[in-house]
């Protein structure tokens, strides 16, 4: 395999990865804070996707303002969800809150196909460049784009958990519930706010996919790689969240090449991931930066 | 021995304590139920029966998941794989190798187990929501498989099954398979049962309660647990296997995700832990999509349907009131069908005192 290509395939596998990274990390964020396994996170990204082109498309807004009005419902729709549908079933065993989110996955999947369709529709262009060139590589200009924007909502979450008073209020809660609640936090205000926090970051990669690729419901795809890279890095660890997405993303890319060169199973890239995530759980289930649970009696 | 008993648990025995059917009223009830089936046909049309026997193919799946979610308290999403590993294995091992099919469903269904097992040995040390995406994985890997695997499954073009047949006799009509089909019902239900009052059943419902009691009492989790992914999959392979025959041809897409998770829904819906409950919730998700449809034909061509767009849309429909359905069992009835059948029979014990 010759250099170039290597270089090629190793930087679509970071800017996918670098997205996969942070769906992955709006997923951690909720596991985070309350203990909820979100199953509905891929929704998160084609609702998000499907607003905003709604909003450009039927509504002729300029891109600034419909995204702006797109972040705005994202939040209000976390808030919704967890208040009337995971609040109640606080306390409930593991698999009831799994059932609950996978069945809003069903429900706003197939809500989606039903007000916009199956095909996938193009979001009208808001750069003048489609591709920039970048070390002698060809890279459409939303690639770049995207890979900013993953940077950029990194380490906009670094900055909130390290100094922001709300940033440190959901640490303490997902520290300990009953310590932060005895020194103030409102816990149920935090599991709200963890929720709307993720679905708005997921709002953005749903949009910034749905610029590269169109708006369609393989966008809730992305919710379902998220779990590779979540075991990867550790379910409960947001730099693990981020490698993870990486590895994963780099790790697809190459069983592509791997694949279309020596294989020719034809669909290796789709489920390389899912090998590897049983190889982790076989060898190292808290991942690679989980904390191990030590339970007692 | 009397149809009544009295109000209260008053089991004087062991033996009392771990019979399958405990008193006269149930076994009644059971051949009752049976004997008015059997005459199902005759009264049903054969639209009907097809339903029926899709309750019965579906709800011994839903009964191996049962055992595996609700008795031992470990999740799988990817029931729908071993479904449809089931029905191919049936199908393969009557072409390949000329096996009758009747003997095709039961080798189908070890086959399945054998799968269930390698998938089920993360599972043994896996337990909540690792369990629960490790066999996410196992859906699209097997998925994965029935798309390549062309000598197995007939990659892209699907399967055409045969009717069973014995000594010249086919059950290739929808009255002669639901009879068949019942049978099997009758055996996999009464087995599983039985196997809830064993030594081994018991276990299985020790390590769901608490998985470290259970495991300073002696019994072996990681055995444990791998023996309920094994019991799981043979019941879905059953299952599958019998499904394929009904329908006389599997197709490698039918058996994704959303199929998993109907097998879920049934299971939360029928209540888990409850051995009827698994009927019941095939049942419940076997009529949803035709109430679904009644209801889209009731307002076909009304204002409504046209403001809506329901009419192309109704498959969308059907997969919104599966999500919606599951959300709402889980908020207002999270013991699901089998406990509100337990409060009805409750209350005509009682009668006319129940309050």
């Amino acid at each position: 395999m010759d250099g170039a290509l290597l270089f090629q395939l190793l930087l679509n596998g970071l800017i996918v990865g670098a997205l996969y990274g942070v769906v992955a990390m709006s997923f951690v964020l909720i596991y985070k804070a309350s203990q909820v396994v979100n199953f509905a996170q891929g929704e998160f990204l084609l609702v998000g996707a499907w607003t905003c082109w709604w909003l450009l498309v039927e509504w002729q807004l300029p891109f600034w303002a419909g995204f702006l009005l797109t972040l705005a419902f994202m939040t209000l729709f976390g808030i919704v969800l967890q208040v009337v549908v995971l609040r109640p079933l606080i306390g409930e065993p593991v698999i009831s809150v799994i059932m609950a989110t996978i069945g809003l996955g069903i429900f706003f999947q197939a809500l989606m196909k039903w007000i916009f369709g199956v095909f996938a529709k193009p979001f009208p262009p808001v750069f003048s460049a489609d591709r920039v060139s970048v070390l002698g590589l060809e890279v459409q200009s939303a690639y770049l784009l995207s890979l900013g924007i993953s940077v950029a909502i990194m380490a906009g979450f670094g900055w909130f958990f390290r100094y922001s008073r709300h940033g440190l209020a959901m640490r303490a809660t997902a520290f300990d519930q009953q310590v932060a609640q005895s020194l103030g936090i409102s816990v149920p205000r935090v599991f709200a706010m963890s929720w709307a926090i993720s679905a708005v970051v997921s709002a953005v990669a749903g949009v910034t996919v749905g610029m590269v690729n169109g708006v369609s419901s393989a966008l809730s795809f992305y919710g379902i790689k998220v779990f590779p890279a979540v075991i990867l890095g550790g379910l409960d660890s947001v730099v693990g969240a981020v490698l993870g997405g990486l590895i994963v993303g780099v790790l697809e890319n190459l069983s592509q090449y791997a694949d279309s060169q020596w294989l020719n199973w034809g669909n290796l890239t789709q489920v390389a991931p899912f090998y590897a995530l049983l190889l982790i759980l076989l060898i190292k289930p808290y991942g690679l930066f989980g904390t191990k649970n030590i339970e007692r009696i | 021995m009397t149809v009544m008993t009295p109000a209260g648990d008053f089991r004087g025995s062991y033996r009392a304590d771990t019979t399958i059917f405990p008193t006269f009223g149930s076994r009644a009830a059971l051949w009752a139920g049976i004997a008015v089936l059997c005459l199902a046909p005759l009264v049903l049309d054969r639209y009907f029966l097809g339903l029926l026997i899709n309750v019965g193919t579906l709800g011994i799946a839903a009964l191996g998941l049962n055992i595996l979610v609700g008795f031992t308290g470990q999740i799988s999403i990817g029931h729908a794989a071993f479904f449809g590993f089931g029905a191919f294995a049936s199908a393969w091992l009557h072409e390949a190798f000329h096996i009758p099919v009747l003997l095709a469903i039961p080798l189908a269904g070890v086959m399945t187990a054998a799968v269930g097992l390698i998938f089920g040995a993360p599972a043994a040390r896996l337990k909540g929501l690792y369990l629960a995406i490790a066999t996410l994985a196992a859906q699209f890997i097997l998925e994965d498989f029935f798309a390549r695997a062309r000598w197995f499954t007939g990659g892209v073009a699907g399967r055409i099954t045969e009717s069973p047949a014995i000594a010249g006799f086919a059950f290739d009509r929808e009255e002669s398979y639901f009879y068949l089909v019942l049978a099997f019902v009758v055996v996999m239900f009464v087995a599983a049962s039985n196997l809830m009052r064993t030594r081994d059943g018991r276990a299985l419902v020790a390590v769901r309660d608490h998985y470290l009691s259970a495991e300073i009492m002696g019994i072996n989790l990681a055995y444990y647990r791998t023996l309920s992914f094994g019991i799981a999959s043979f019941y879905a392979g059953i299952g599958g296997a019998l499904y394929a025959h009904h329908l006389l041809f599997v197709s490698v897409e039918a058996f994704n995700i959303l199929f998993s998770i109907q097998f879920l829904s049934m299971v939360i819906i029928g209540g888990l832990g409850s051995i009827s409950g698994s009927l019941m919730g095939a049942a419940f998700m076997v009529a949803l999509p035709e109430v679904v449809q009644a209801g889209a034909d009731a307002i076909a061509g009304g204002a409504v349907d046209r403001a809506l767009r329901i009419g192309g849309n109704i498959s969308f429909l059907r997969e919104m009131a599966i999500g919606a359905a599951i959300i709402l069992f889980l908020l207002f009835e999270p013991d699901g069908l089998a406990r509100r059948w337990r409060l009805i029979k409750a209350y005509w014990k009682l009668y006319p005192y129940s309050h």
